[in-house]
């Protein structure tokens, strides 16, 4: 027992397929789940702008809400309780939904500080060219909204990625529940956390970079 | 070689009599301070009208009512004989829709003092941008028109500039080529140059001079170069307090003002001089 290492590098190898199968779930959930909250975050953004207050006031308070509940308890919801009123998801729905939902508040809230930043001209210069309100927002105001927002953006989409061991919590079985899993069963914890933890620093590494390399491809001249 | 185009064209009668905007008891107030106080104005079509007087005298808010960035609290202001911000209900006047006040501001055009030019557009887009999205143009029919109106106000090699390349007179020219490719019968001019570095603004008030000569459009202007109101101007409108005080033609304003106020306005601003 004495000859046994600290890193066992023949063991590593071999719960490798294992740890890239659940990091291929991981990457996957986060993927979908930041696009859900990229369009959700701006749908509540624009609610909570209207001038109309049933519309905003109702987006106010969700976000109000969601932003101050732990994402744990909202998925424990979305995947225990929720059956009870007849809506029942697969953990891996559940977990994704959840995940969206929780961020797509917080996105809205960039979404929020970007949209307040465009000048007043601009939406003056707009309305007086007879622009619809719609083509206002698409062509004049959201392109100067998100580029200033878009390091921000990436913050949350690491962010995101980084939370996504939570979805273990009701058995989505992503990267760190495989480690997990990998440890209880082979009593070796070191090499899939080591192997865990490696695989999201260099993930969050590399979309870091990506963010970097978009935010400069959107800057004016 | 074009500012002797235009200086022999100052001088432009307008020779029919239609009236195009007619404002009927306006008024404007933000709480209590009342910024246009029931206005009546005709304006006649092809006429060049220039606003002067003191800082929130209510000038610039004529304009931003006419443009319908500000609603009116009281009065009827008719475009060609239809109601602008109202339509007609069952024979009652209530608050326009928004497809309704869209089709009357497409007759309008705005110029902004701060230019407000779409800053991730290039110059042709930003020209381009309304006459595609508002009027239905193919995107090449578009280019063209922008690219003929960027030429016009002698930008033509500044196409795929954006608007953070180009001084404020071009950006400021840019503004003016991008209200016209709306074809609108009245040119709004909110104090266009009083952003500009004095040496720039000639080129902005030639490309004016130039529009007025050779285009049949309705130009409105709040501006605080007087020499230049009296040499372009129809009509010189006096605003003190939400009011016209005192109206007439260049001469009979600058030459002989009748009120107190103008007067004292006048005296002020030549002094300063």
């Amino acid at each position: 027992m004495s000859s046994k290492t600290l890193f066992d590098w023949q063991f590593a190898l071999e719960i490798m397929p294992q740890l890239l199968h659940a990091a291929m779930y991981t990457v996957g959930i986060t993927c979908v789940a930041f696009v859900l909250a990229l369009v959700g975050g701006l749908l509540l953004a624009l609610l909570r702008r209207s001038h109309s207050r049933m519309l905003s006031w109702p987006a106010t308070a969700v976000i109000e809400f969601i932003r101050s509940t732990p994402l744990l308890i909202q998925l424990y919801f979305l995947f225990y309780v929720m059956p009870e009123f007849g809506l029942t998801l697969s953990a891996l729905e559940a977990g994704t939904l959840g995940i969206a939902l929780h961020y797509s508040c917080y996105v809205a809230e960039v979404y929020r500080a970007g949209l307040n930043a465009v000048p007043r001209g601009q939406w003056e210069a707009a309305s007086a060219l007879s622009l619809s309100r719609w083509d206002i927002y698409r062509n004049v105001v959201l392109p100067q909204a998100i580029r200033p927002i878009v390091p921000t953006l990436g913050n949350y989409l690491v962010a995101m990625f980084k939370d996504t061991p939570v979805l273990s919590a009701i058995t989505v079985v992503e990267l760190m529940l495989q480690a997990k899993n990998i440890g209880s069963q082979s009593f070796r914890y070191v090499e899939p956390i080591t192997l865990a933890g490696l695989f999201f620093l260099i993930i969050s590494i590399a979309v870091s970079l990506l963010v970097r390399q978009l935010e400069a491809r959107l800057r004016l001249p | 070689m074009q500012q002797s185009t235009m200086q022999n064209s100052t001088m432009n009668p307008s020779t029919t009599s239609d009236t195009i905007l007619r404002l009927r008891g306006v008024s404007k107030r933000y709480g209590k301070l009342t910024v246009l106080d029931n206005l009546d104005l005709d304006i006649e079509a092809n006429e060049k009208v220039a606003i002067i007087g003191p800082s929130g005298s209510g000038k610039s808010t004529l304009l931003r009512v006419l443009m319908m960035l500000e609603e009116i609290d009281d009065g009827v202001i008719d475009l060609d004989g239809e109601p602008l911000t109202h339509m007609s209900v069952n024979g009652k006047l209530v608050p326009a829709s928004a497809s309704y006040r869209s089709k009357g501001r497409r007759n309008i055009g705005m110029v902004f003092q701060n230019f407000n030019l779409f800053p991730h557009m290039t110059a042709l887009q930003n020209v381009a941008k309304a006459p595609i999205k508002v009027l239905g143009l193919s995107k090449q029919e578009a280019n063209e028109r922008a690219s003929e109106l960027l030429d016009m106000v002698g930008l033509s090699d500044k196409l795929s500039h954006f608007p953070s390349q180009l001084s404020g007179g071009q950006q400021q020219r840019v503004a003016i080529a991008r209200a016209l490719a709306m074809r609108p019968r009245v040119m709004l001019f909110d104090e266009v140059t009083s952003a500009l570095d004095p040496e720039l603004c000639g080129e902005v008030l030639n490309v004016i001079r130039r529009l007025g000569s050779e285009h049949q459009l309705t130009m409105l202007m709040v501006t605080h170069q007087m020499g230049f109101a009296r040499e372009f101007a129809d009509r010189v409108c006096f605003f003190s307090e939400g009011k016209i005080v005192e109206q007439g033609t260049p001469e009979a304003l600058f030459g002989a003002p009748q009120h107190e106020r103008t007067q004292a306005f006048l005296r002020a601003v030549t002094e300063a001089i």
